[in-house]
């Protein structure tokens, strides 16, 4: 019987990928939430990040990877070490539905969340123990629209577009922030994530962030004076609207006044 | 036909004649005979827009602004850009855009109208060119037109070059470097214009300015008179009503009262349309994409839509430049930008001339051929238009990435090949179709001959078998 498990234990050990390099064991954390985190870090992210959170280098990363295959941009291995990135990152990735990453070797996008409000808490108290920055709290109030509004253009706008709707920049698909909320915006500026660059306090200041912040809320619903917003993407949608709805109606109108009158 | 109408107009021609000896001009244009065909209104779609161009664009010179000296954005209307430096130009649509009385209807409309406009060039050149109406003695209204087209399309990018707004001065940046990337003169070409090197000295602004308010629209002005003037005296082309109808004929209907009444209409409709979606739909909000600074870009910026075609081929060339020694000959953006449009004018321009010399036909032509009468002129303009259509969607791949999730570095790729296949294609089906048609026709009119043959026949038969029953129905 002991035989029988300990072989189960050792299949196991091999099926889980990073299980056996788990180097030095952390251990359980004592707190309570983070040790339930612990718990959950073993069942969905330790095969990527590794044990201890220390990520996993000994593969490379597009091992796996399917689909159209976007590079992983920036790290070598499977999953990247998770000490430091701090309560701000796992907040960020955990909320966005970023992770658990679905396929390796795929830009993370925004998927339905994974986990109840009280895991993420969880694990993001398991991935705090490795240290780093704490959570970010935005005060869009206390931000300036219009600074927002040119901070945002001269440093965001090039990868999401003036009015955050999203683009396409070699390496990776910045995406529209219509989902994203204040302190998602908060994280990903310090966090960087993917192919974005890290914007450091020196860069942006809190309060600088409060105003990118408040001008990111206003892109969910500019003031829209002029009718049919067309989705804020400027030409495309109004060539659309110029062949698909102008011409038919001048053509229906000549068309009308153009049938026959001679015989 | 209109018993009331007509002493009317007597009364008018008379009073106007009394005073001016016009009634003989003026009778001969009332009785002018128009084409009696919708197609032919596509041309003037495009005239009435330009006359709602004309008059919105007069309108906004009251508040416009030509000056790029930077000013503090004051207006409390929009808290976005409050405090913000930003040059007087883009200040002053701002204003006009959101504080002046119908301000915004009117720029609206403007814009909306120049992309109308353009549209309905490109749709009467359709007409134009499938229907060979281009041919002798035409070719020269029909390079005027061409003209007018080229013309049209530099007016109109200067015209939202003119904002000075986050995608205006990036369009303007991408201009300028086609601009550069002419061999041998580029540069002092671009230096001359923009009176030194990007973003220019403080002379660029009222330059654009009176190009685009002045000598522009008098440059299509007098070309669309001459234009107009060169139809009515060749008189227009007109399809063939009855097999029997000879070049020399005119048949439609009378200016007045046939022709008159159906362009006012159009000419009240199209204002309408255009006013319409002026005030309803948005089109360039430029107080959401904010002043433009050489620092600042927005991802997934695109010109209007009938300047996406060369968007789409500058991203279609593969990045090389063309070089001597150190020399930089042809830099990249000279394929797309300015290789690819002169070879599309180009084929424009020559194309009846090359069809004059590869058919030999060097004949008056006032009858118009339907497509299917002429496949290869059909073939060779399907494959052009297919060409410059796929080059253009390849302009959108950034977006279709973003929205479908295709990846546009494969998307480019197959642009690469697809853009010379497909052509190559279409043009084949549709000169085929071309074929088939023509040859269902033939198989039409033998089948007819043949049947009215067999009746004869049957007729003379008849005369000598009285009685016959099919013999009196014909
Ligand atoms: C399929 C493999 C995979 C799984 C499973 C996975 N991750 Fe990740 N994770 C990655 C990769 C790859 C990155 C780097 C992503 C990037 O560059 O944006 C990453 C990044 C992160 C980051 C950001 C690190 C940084 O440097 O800022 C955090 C935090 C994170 N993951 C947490 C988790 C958590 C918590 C789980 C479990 C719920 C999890 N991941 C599951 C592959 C995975
Ligand atoms: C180099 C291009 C680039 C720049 C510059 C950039 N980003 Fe990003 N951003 C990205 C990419 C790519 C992602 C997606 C990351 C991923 O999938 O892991 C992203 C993700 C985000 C997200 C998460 C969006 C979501 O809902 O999933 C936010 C919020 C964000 N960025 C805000 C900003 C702000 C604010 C700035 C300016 C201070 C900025 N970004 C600058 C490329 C960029």
């Amino acid at each position: 019987m002991r035989a029988v498990l300990t072989l189960a234990f050792a299949v196991a050990l091999l099926l889980v990928p990073g299980a056996a390099d788990a180097g030095t064991p952390h251990g359980t954390p004592k707190e309570p939430l983070a040790a339930y985190g612990y718990h959950l870090y073993g069942q969905y992210c330790l095969a990527c990040h590794g044990g201890n959170a220390a990520g996993r280098y000994d593969e490379p990363s597009n091992a796996t990877g399917e689909g159209p295959g976007r590079e992983q941009g920036q790290q070598g291995g499977i999953g990247p070490s998770l000490h430091g990135v701090g309560a701000l990152a796992a907040d960020f990735y955990l909320r966005t539905g970023y992770m658990p990453l679905r396929h390796l070797g795929l830009q993370p996008r925004r998927r339905p969340v994974l986990f109840s409000d009280h895991q993420i808490k969880a694990l993001v108290a398991y991935v705090a123990t490795f240290g780093g920055p704490a959570i970010p709290t935005p005060k869009p109030a206390l931000g300036s629209l219009s600074q927002g509004q040119a901070l945002f253009t001269e440093h965001c706008a090039g990868c999401h577009q003036v009015l955050a709707q999203g683009g396409y920049v070699k390496g990776g698909l910045p995406p529209d922030l219509m989902q994203a909320t204040a302190r998602q915006v908060a994280e990903a500026v310090r966090i960087g994530p993917y192919v974005m660059p890290r914007f450091s306090q020196r860069a942006l200041s809190d309060r600088q962030l409060d105003s990118i912040v408040r001008y990111v809320q206003f892109t969910h619903a500019p003031t829209r004076p002029g009718g049919w917003g067309l989705g804020y993407l400027g030409p495309v949608p109004e060539g659309l609207v110029t062949w698909f709805l102008a011409i038919p109606a001048l053509l229906v109108l000549c068309l009308l006044l153009g049938r026959r009158l001679s015989r | 036909m209109s018993r009331r109408g007509a002493p009317m107009t007597r009364r008018a021609v008379r009073w106007l004649d009394e005073r001016s000896a016009t009634a003989p001009l003026l009778r001969k244009t009332l009785r002018y005979l128009f084409p009696d065909h919708w197609s032919f209104l596509l041309g003037e779609v495009a005239l009435y827009a330009f006359m709602v161009l004309v008059a919105t664009g007069i309108y906004l010179t009251f508040f416009f602004v030509d000056s790029t000296r930077e000013v503090v954005f004051r207006g409390d209307y929009y808290p976005a850009l409050y405090g913000q430096r930003m040059s007087e130009a883009y200040a002053s649509v701002l204003h006009l855009s959101l504080a002046v009385r119908a301000g915004l209807l009117i720029r609206q409309t403007h814009h909306w109208a120049a992309n109308v406009f353009l549209a309905a060039i490109v749709l009467h050149l359709f007409r134009v060119f499938f229907t060979g109406a281009y041919r002798k003695p035409r070719e020269l209204t029909y390079w005027l037109g061409v003209t007018m087209l080229m013309l049209s399309l530099l007016e109109a990018y200067i015209g939202y070059s003119l904002v000075d707004d986050l995608m205006s001065g990036m369009g303007l940046v991408i201009g300028y470097s086609v601009g550069l990337s002419l061999p041998f003169v580029g540069q002092n070409l671009m230096n001359w214009l923009f009176d030194g090197m990007f973003p220019g000295s403080p002379k660029l602004w009222p330059r654009m300015y009176i190009a685009h308010v002045l000598i522009f629209p008098i440059l299509i002005g007098l070309l669309l008179g001459a234009h107009l003037l060169l139809v009515a005296m060749r008189h227009h082309t007109q399809f063939r009503r009855k097999k029997a109808q000879s070049e020399r004929t005119i048949v439609g209907i009378p200016a007045f009262p046939g022709q008159a009444p159906r362009s006012l209409g159009l000419m009240v409709g199209t204002a309408g349309v255009l006013f319409l979606i002026g005030g309803l739909v948005q089109i360039n909000p430029i107080w959401l994409w904010g002043p433009f600074h050489t620092y600042s870009s927005t991802n997934g910026a695109q010109p209007d839509w009938y300047l996406g075609w060369l968007i789409g081929a500058l991203r279609l060339v593969p990045s090389f430049d063309l070089t001597i020694g150190h020399y930089t000959l042809l830099p990249n953006p000279f394929w797309g930008g300015a290789a690819f449009p002169l070879v599309v004018f180009g084929f424009l321009y020559f194309w009846p001339w090359l069809e004059r010399r590869f058919t030999g036909d060097q004949a008056f032509h006032n009858l118009l051929d339907r497509p299917r009468d002429a496949p290869v002129r059909t073939g060779i303009g399907v494959a052009m238009v297919s060409w410059v259509f796929l080059v253009f969607l390849a302009g959108a791949s950034d977006r279709v990435d973003v929205t479908l999730g295709i990846g546009y570095a494969p998307q480019i790729w197959v642009y690469r090949v697809v853009v010379w296949v497909l052509p190559v294609v279409f043009g084949l089906v549709a000169w085929w179709t071309c074929k088939e048609l023509q040859a269902g026709e033939l198989v039409l009119r033998d089948r007819h001959e043949a049947e009215q043959e067999a009746r004869l026949t049957r007729m003379r038969h008849g005369a000598e078998r009285p009685g016959d029953p099919d013999a009196l129905e014909s």
